[in-house]
């Protein structure tokens, strides 16, 4: 049967195929939609929602130990955050196979940075996979899972953005069935102590020989002869970007099986050709290797070290141009960034805290984030998920030893992210006798990547109800004293708040309480937020005086109309969140029953 | 050969399920399909794009610089932004609907001017007004499916069964308005 798959539903897929029982994740662009679409293998896979990728992880390596295949999968830098486990049960072993998902954003399309998690596979001592489209992201997971067994290993699977969003034609089969293996103890092989580590770390060195040996031998790599006079080694999304470019008038190195790297097909590919490029994405990996066995080729010195090697990459690279374009005044375009949606439960919080003068904001990662631009400029920095709390717990201690302090450090940090690691930072606040504001953007979802369920939610990613992870209590038993719930739409709440933990001299943490527009209101919800998006607001025209302070609340419900100097709201996409309302300083607009 | 369509927007605009209707007649007619969508931010209001490609054998999901056969804009300064896609001697569609973005809203730019005319001078242009079209035949969300409409007719897919796609694909509530709006759209160009 043939369908058209994404690679991130063409991996479920081949989940589902190679029978595996269990996945956990934490939500990632470009890997979220990998576990969506495990998640509706109901009767087949149990699959959760981790709050962080090394929880993810962990659970995956438990159900692997007694005998499950299972998987993790996760964005790049989650795997950062999973780096911990991941080093180790490289020398553990799995009994069940285990295959852990890189969803590596080359190009950083959402993502903070473009780092190659191929390093990893090498770091950690693991075989990796890399598929170039959805069909072989399919079949090569199938793969992983009986290399994983067979030799013992967690295997890495690498795709990048465009693997995981570009949908290809992917013929699709049937569920093997894999039985739960047996589970034996064994404490020499499963616990890491001195008296165990050696031999572990010798059975790691011997199985990255087999793995080299399975990669000179498996056809996932893979010599392509055409015209011998250009020869391109190239994995993952490339090799097609190359294949476009360059048809049949080069010949092909085609690697899908990028750790161990195949040293002899390798040099046998260099022995056939006249040159080699080298295309690859990220790093100079491949390339690197090729030098250190003493084979000459072009790589990131004729192709860019940033974004994808898409064809008009290649092409500039290799013959100084790409394919001609129409050219035009590109000044004429206004950009679009992204911004919040009407009635956002973001907006009044950054709108009052980007007004406070002697503040630094200390941000984090999520839907909130977007509040660094206009127009509330409301964000100093951001790093990584649940830096926030923690960062603002350094800067403030330092600025705190200046005799003439007046600045006060700002924590903005969602649930989500809170859930993820912001916890042992709201630890160390407490612990360490901070006197931070720290401000939990509770909008009941992790909103940024498509909204996923979390501890928050009270649902689970496959629709059961759970429990509710009461932040207010939570927040309280971590030590901090001074907490306030409130309601960001209310603006006069918002200052209130925000006056009363600058006016303390000891941590404080504010959590705001609306749900996010875009969110599916589950029962409880509509419960506890009665009145949520069931009116709308309009601008008395009569009334308006065309103060544009409306514009401020950066909604893209309200616009200025320049000729007649007044503001308009769209009624298709108002959601009375009556934001604006509260700015009016004519009280123009008004409450209209939708 | 293969063929390469841009679809391109604003989040929010159905570009998604246009290209998902589009896919589906192309796997269907018996091509090779590929198709890219990078939508991280695409919920919030963010420029939106999909590449469409289909032939015998497609290798790149990806358009490349001066690569699309034809760019079709569902909103009008998309398509300015998203020209040098666009082939020497390739085609417009441009939806003749303007979405204000943030910069504009809050009053720090103005909506360019002169879009149409400069689109004109440069290639083959063709303005439609897929918003006053749907709503004449009772939905303003259906101008995506219009506009579909308007690529297969230029990319000469008619004898693609498309009644069949999208009933397959879409809801049963919106079968009916979807049919005449792919009908609309084929008409317009
Ligand atoms: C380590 C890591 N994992 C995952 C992500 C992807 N990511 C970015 S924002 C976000 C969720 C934020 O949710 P929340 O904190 O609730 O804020 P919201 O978007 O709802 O405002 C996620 C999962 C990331 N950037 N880093
Ligand atoms: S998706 Fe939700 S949290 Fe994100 S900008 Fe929109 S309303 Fe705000
Ligand atoms: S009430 Fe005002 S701020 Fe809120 S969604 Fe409507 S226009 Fe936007």
């Amino acid at each position: 049967m043939k369908k058209l798959l994404t690679g991130n539903e063409a991996i479920a897929r081949g989940a589902w195929e190679a029978g595996v029982r269990f996945a956990s994740a934490y939500p990632g662009t470009p890997s979220t939609e990998i576990l969506e679409n495990i998640a509706t293998y109901k009767e087949d896979i149990l699959a959760e929602w981790a709050p962080n990728e090394k929880v993810a992880l962990e659970s995956a390596i438990g159900a692997s130990y007694v005998g499950a295949r299972a998987l993790a999968s996760m964005k790049h830098v989650g795997l950062n955050v999973a780096a911990d486990p991941l080093f180790t049960v490289s020398y553990t072993g799995i009994n069940g196979g285990l295959v852990i998902i890189t969803a590596d954003d080359v190009g950083m399309h959402s993502s903070q940075n473009e780092q190659d998690n191929r390093n990893y596979a090498r770091a950690a001592k693991i075989p990796m996979f890399e598929p170039s489209d959805s069909q072989e992201a399919k079949d090569m997971i199938k793969e992983a899972f009986e290399i994983s067994e067979e030799y013992g290993t967690p295997v890495l699977f690498r795709v990048t953005t465009r693997v995981c969003h570009s949908k290809g034609i992917v013929e699709c089969g049937d569920r093997k069935n894999v039985e739960i293996r047996e589970y034996v103890k064994d404490v020499k092989k499963r616990v890491p102590v001195p008296a165990h580590t050696p031999a572990m770390r010798d059975r790691v060195e011997e199985r990255l020989n087999k793995l080299e040996e399975f990669s000179n031998s498996t056809p996932w790599n893979y010599i392509e002869l055409h015209d011998t006079r250009i020869g391109v080694v190239a994995s993952g999304c490339s090799y097609r970007f190359a294949k476009e470019v360059f048809g049949d008038s080069a010949s092909y190195l085609k690697l899908g099986f990028t750790n161990p790297l195949p040293k002899r097909l390798m040099k046998e590919f260099a022995s056939k050709v006249d040159k080699i490029y080298v295309i690859e994405e990220d790093d100079p990996i491949i390339e690197n290797e090729l030098k250190a066995l003493g084979i000459q080729c072009f790589g990131k010195d004729v192709f860019p070290y940033q974004g994808e090697m898409t064809p008009d990459v290649i092409r500039k690279a290799v013959y100084g141009q790409a394919k001609e374009t129409i050219e035009y005044d590109t000044n004429k375009v206004v950009s679009r960034p992204p911004t919040y949606c009407a009635g956002c439960p973001h907006r009044g919080l950054m709108y009052e805290l980007g007004k406070r003068k002697n503040t630094i904001i200390s941000g984090d990662i999520g839907c909130y984030a977007l509040g660094f631009a206009e127009p509330y400029n409301a964000m100093d920095w951001s790093t990584c998920m649940g830096a926030s709390i923690s960062m603002a717990h350094g800067a403030q201690k330092v600025l705190n030893t200046k005799e003439d302090n007046n600045i006060r450090v700002v924590s903005i940090i969602g649930d989500s992210t809170f859930f993820h690691t912001g916890i042992n930072s709201l630890l160390n606040v407490a612990y360490n006798k901070s006197n931070t504001i720290n401000v939990i953007l509770d909008n009941r979802i992790t909103a940024m990547t498509g909204h996923q369920e979390n501890p928050g939610t009270g649902y689970t990613l496959q629709g059961e109800k759970t429990v509710f992870v009461d932040i207010e209590a939570l927040v309280k038993a971590c030590g901090i004293k001074n907490v306030r719930a409130i309601n960001p739409n209310n603006l006069k709440e918002v200052k209130e708040a925000l006056d009363w933990a600058y006016s303390l001299d000891e941590a404080s943490v504010i959590i705001t309480k609306w749900p996010c527009v875009l969110k599916k209101l589950s029962e409880e919800d509509k419960e506890e937020f009665k009145d949520a998006f069931k009116t709308k607001c309009s601008v008395d025209s009569e009334k308006c005086v065309g103060c544009k302070m409306c514009t401020k609340t950066g909604c893209p419900a309200i616009s200025f109309d320049k000729i007649e100097k007044k503001a308009k709201i769209d009624p298709n996409s108002c959601v009375g969140c009556e934001v604006c309302l509260q700015v009016c300083p004519v009280k123009a607009i008004g409450k209209v029953e939708a | 050969m293969v063929k390469s369509i841009l679809l391109v927007g604003v989040g929010g605009q159905g570009t998604i399920l246009a290209s998902k209707l589009l896919t589906a007649g192309l796997m269907e007619a018996g091509y090779d399909v590929k198709m890219s969508e990078i939508h991280g931010m695409s919920q919030r209001g963010g420029s939106v794009s999909t590449h469409v490609r289909y032939g015998e054998k497609v290798e790149s999901p990806v358009i490349e610089l001066g690569g699309a056969d034809i760019l079709v804009s569902f909103e009008m300064m998309e398509a300015l932004r998203w020209l040098r896609y666009l082939r020497k001697d390739g085609k417009v569609v441009v939806n003749n609907f303007k979405i204000n973005s943030m910069p504009i809203l809050c009053g720090l730019a103005d909506y360019p001017t002169g879009i149409l005319e400069e689109l004109s001078e440069k290639t083959t242009t063709i303005v439609v007004d897929a918003a006053q079209e749907a709503v004449k035949i009772g939905n303003a969300k259906v101008m995506n499916v219009i506009l579909l409409g308007t690529i297969v007719k230029l990319m000469g897919l008619e004898g693609i069964n498309w009644d069949k796609i999208i009933r397959d694909n879409v809801k049963p509530k919106f079968i009916d308005v979807n049919l005449k709006a792919i009908k609309v759209g084929m008409d317009l160009v």
